[in-house]
């Protein structure tokens, strides 16, 4: 248990997006990083409600096509595999602003954006490519389950793609200093995870058969 | 040491860049909503709740007027449905959490040592969201259908679509919307309270010394912050499942219903916990009070209520015993079931061992605590018997299960929250409520009550069923119910008389000290009311009960004596009010507002599929993002 003081309480208050560096806290931690981390521990269970039904209504398909009739594992192993990326990317962005290096931090924070958006790209292709092939929201419970979960984390993918281009256009405008980088930090945490559901999703869902 | 220390004269600012002018009030009617204080957000949950609880016992109240005779008229079916869904709906998310919410905002920050939250802006925004979602759930009344289809929701009664005709009208689209938006508000404040409690405490408030009402805190924050997302994933599959066809829980299609009930119970039986364990922690503040004891095994309560927090979670489907499980997940869920009631029974005996012995005061919390641990170990009992599943399968559906669950939502948590109103009003708003209402408030709901729910159990064996509007006449069943209506209206009787005291003793009553009670915990050493700023000085805290440590001592024979009032220990005990004007707090801010105001426009989109809504949903909501993250949580003075 910390024993950690606080000198002055006030102070800890302004690190609701710590603005004045690090605050004294009872862990060590600030408010705002933890909070996200406990954020980020709820949207598992989020989550994992749709990776459940998913996987319960797996063998139960009624009519229409089954995953092995739509699913284009190589092209979805590319579009994972640059969203992947796009975490060392993020990594490699947070480590140029730690250091002060500005420029890097924009091109890497761009980078990740950009493969974000690629991956994106890729989702709606492979959305429309479904639907050609028959599958949609309402022909079983396979495209109601897929659908919905991969949509969900889409979206998820999406707010975050905004998060990362608001703080690169806030660096363009010198607005992004070595002091706040526990802003880009916190984003990074974000988007690691929206990385990690992802891996889990093309494992369970893609790569297992039946 | 005591505020931040900041140069006075300064160059004049330039104005901070931001749309809308910070708001700077403090005082008046405004600045309730642009208010980022942690207690002012307290009374706001706490008087918009007690409206809510008000229309939620008119709701009972039309039930029973129904159901006070034979073949009753006073409602058709369907008003019945609504009523009794609208009333489990209220009493659980516009009730039950968000009264727990009022007491951990206002009590957590001062029982830690703290001068607020961990995210003051977030906090407010939490109850913005509560009162939003509420009105939205209310607004179907007047758009189209008030939700019908129970407080459970159970497909595929409510996923079908709307012109399945299962129910008509809007009202499981009003229901499912406005809980995933009430889930946006829980989430919010239960991590701000897991991040207050584990980050803000004062120096030397160590984990085992904070008060057992923080503890309780802290694991309801935990169980709110994971259990809500289960319920949010399985409204959002009836949402689709009712407007774009989708087919989770279409058994025709390979769906399954029943996945529907795993996913809420998954949430619905934590939040059992989410309900109680609040009500847990105020009986443990009252009772050494009213004692005169310290708490009879803080650490076995302390752990007890982590282990609840733990196995709350291997229970739910407890409640689906008659859904033909299978035979090893029956005994799994029932042996779990069973097993869960020992640290509860753990923390009767701890409540019991702490009353035990002590010079017992009766004034009217101790009244409420007592009753709650009477109430609520009816209740455990009863729930106990839900665990045995040829029992349980038995009991399924009927009044017994209503009697046991009001034992323990009612006669537990409604109980510790009036003995918690009674604690700590005076803290509050500087009055003392009237003792003598406050008994009668307390015998006239004590007796109420086991008028209401006790015949109950009797009922719920003879076979009357719930959720149902009527039943005929030769069932054996009029006097008992006739019985339970009249109850129904002394317990509105005792409300009505609390709403009195509130009334009188606000305009007319004694003001209270700082110390009423001669209490034990750091609230009790600020000013009544407590100032803006909480703390003049950042306590230090040295021992669990630090209060009362100040104030006593033991003898050299083990007699506890208060300490001279000249003491170098005594001295501070209780603070002095000062001008708190440079103690650096948070600012107001618009934004919370804002920012919710763009979510029932979202809802209306969804409920009424109507793209044009999104707009200025999506815009609003984006402004308000936008613009809370540029404005700093504390403006530079
Ligand atoms: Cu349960």
């Amino acid at each position: 248990m910390s024993e950690t003081t606080l000198p002055d309480l006030a102070h800890a208050l302004e690190s609701e997006i710590s603005i004045h560096g690090h605050a004294d806290t009872n862990t060590g931690a600030t408010n705002a990083k933890l909070g996200m981390w406990v954020f980020l521990s709820s949207e598992c269970l989020f989550f994992g409600g749709f990776i459940a039904a998913y996987l319960l209504y797996k063998g139960r398909i009624v009519s229409g096509p089954t995953p092995h009739d739509v699913y284009n594992i190589p092209f979805t192993s590319v579009t994972s595999f640059i969203l992947l990326m796009s975490s060392l990317t993020m990594v490699l962005a947070l480590a140029s602003i730690q250091r002060g290096d500005h420029r890097r931090f924009r091109i890497w924070l761009f980078a990740t954006a950009l493969f974000g958006t690629v991956f994106i790209g890729g989702q709606i292709y492979e959305f429309t490519e479904f639907y050609r092939e028959g599958l949609s929201l309402s022909e079983n419970v396979f495209g109601s389950s897929f659908f919905v979960l991969t949509g969900l984390h889409g979206a998820h993918v999406t707010a975050g793609i905004i998060w990362l281009l608001t703080l690169w256009g806030m660096s363009m405008q010198n607005k992004l200093h070595v002091q706040n980088s526990e802003r880009v930090e916190i984003a990074g945490l974000y988007w690691h995870f929206v990385d990690v559901v992802w891996i889990v999703i093309f494992t369970v869902v893609y790569l297992i058969p039946k | 040491m005591t505020t931040t220390i900041e140069k006075v004269i300064v160059a004049p600012e330039e104005p901070r860049q931001s749309v809308l002018r910070r708001p700077k009030e403090t005082t008046g009617v405004w600045s309730w909503f642009t208010t980022v204080d942690h207690k002012k957000i307290a009374i706001l949950y706490g008087a918009t709740a007690l409206i809510f609880f008000v229309i939620a016992g008119i709701e009972a109240l039309l039930i029973r007027l129904q159901l006070a005779g034979p073949n009753g008229s006073v409602l058709t079916a369907s008003q019945y449905n609504t009523l009794f869904t609208m009333h489990g709906t209220t009493m659980v998310f516009l009730v039950g959490m968000p009264l727990a919410v009022a007491f951990g905002n206002y009590l957590i920050p001062l029982q830690i040592g703290a001068r607020d939250v961990a995210f003051p802006r977030l906090n407010m925004f939490g109850f913005w969201v509560f009162l939003f979602g509420g009105l939205f759930l209310y607004s179907g009344f007047f758009l189209g259908g008030a939700p019908n289809g129970g407080w459970f929701g159970y497909t595929p009664l409510t996923s079908a679509p709307m012109d399945a005709g299962f129910l008509p009208g809007r009202g499981p689209d009003f229901w499912t919307i406005g809980l995933i938006m009430l889930g946006v508000g829980s989430v919010t404040s239960g991590l701000n309270f897991v991040i207050t409690i584990i980050n803000m405490r004062a120096p030397g408030m160590t984990l085992m010394r904070m008060p057992v009402f923080v503890w309780m805190m802290l694991v309801v924050a935990f169980l709110t912050v994971f259990a809500i997302p289960c319920v949010t994933a399985a409204l959002i599959m009836v949402f689709f499942d009712r407007n774009f066809s989708t087919n989770f829980f279409v058994a025709a299609q390979g769906g399954d219903p029943l996945l529907y009930q795993h996913l809420f119970w998954l949430f619905g039986h934590p939040e059992v916990y989410i309900l109680i364990l609040p009500g847990m922690g105020i009986v443990s503040e009252i009772l050494p009070v009213f004692a005169r004891k310290p708490l009879f095994g803080y650490s076995v309560i302390v752990f007890s209520g982590i282990a609840i927090g733990f196995l709350g979670w291997g229970v739910w489907a407890h409640h689906m015993f008659a859904t033909g499980l299978g035979p090893v997940a029956v005994s799994a869920f029932s042996l779990a079931t069973l097993l869960i009631a020992i640290p509860t029974g753990v923390k009767i005996f701890n409540w019991l061992g702490t009353v035990w012995g002590g010079s017992v005061r009766l004034k009217t919390p101790m009244l409420f605590a007592l009753g709650f641990i009477a109430m609520f170990t009816l209740g455990g009992l009863s729930g106990v018997t839900h665990a045995i599943v040829p029992a349980d399968t038995q009991q399924t559906d009927t009044y017994y299960v209503v009697a046991h669950f009001h034992y323990v939502l009612f006669g537990g948590l409604v109980f510790a929250i009036f003995g918690g109103f009674a604690y700590w009003w005076p803290k509050v708003f500087g009055k003392m409520l009237n003792e003598k209402m406050g008994k009668i408030t307390f015998w006239f709901m004590l007796i109420g009550f086991n008028m209401t729910f006790f015949p109950m159990h009797f009922l719920g064996l003879q076979g009357q069923p719930r959720r149902t509007y009527t039943y005929a006449s030769n069932m054996g069943w009029d006097k008992l119910n006739l019985l339970v209506t009249v109850g129904g209206f002394i317990i509105a009787l005792s409300v009505a008389v609390f709403l009195v005291n509130v009334i009188v003793t606000t305009v007319k009553g004694e003001v209270a000290p700082e110390d009423p009670w001669d209490a034990r915990t750091l609230e009790w050493s600020i000013p009544s009311p407590v100032p803006e700023y909480n703390f003049a000085k950042v306590p230090q805290v040295k021992a669990r009960d630090d209060f009362w440590h100040r104030k006593y001592t033991e003898d050299d024979q083990g007699r506890l004596v208060l300490r001279p009032s000249d003491s170098a220990d005594y001295k501070g005990a209780v603070e002095e009010r000062v001008d708190g004007h440079d103690i650096h707090l948070p600012s107001p801010s618009y934004y919370p507002l804002v920012v919710t105001l763009g979510m029932p426009v979202l809802a209306y989109a969804a409920v009424f599929k109507e793209p044009l809504l999104v707009i200025p949903g999506v815009l609003l909501l984006l402004f308000g993002i936008y613009a809370w993250a540029i404005e700093p949580g504390t403006e530079e003075h």
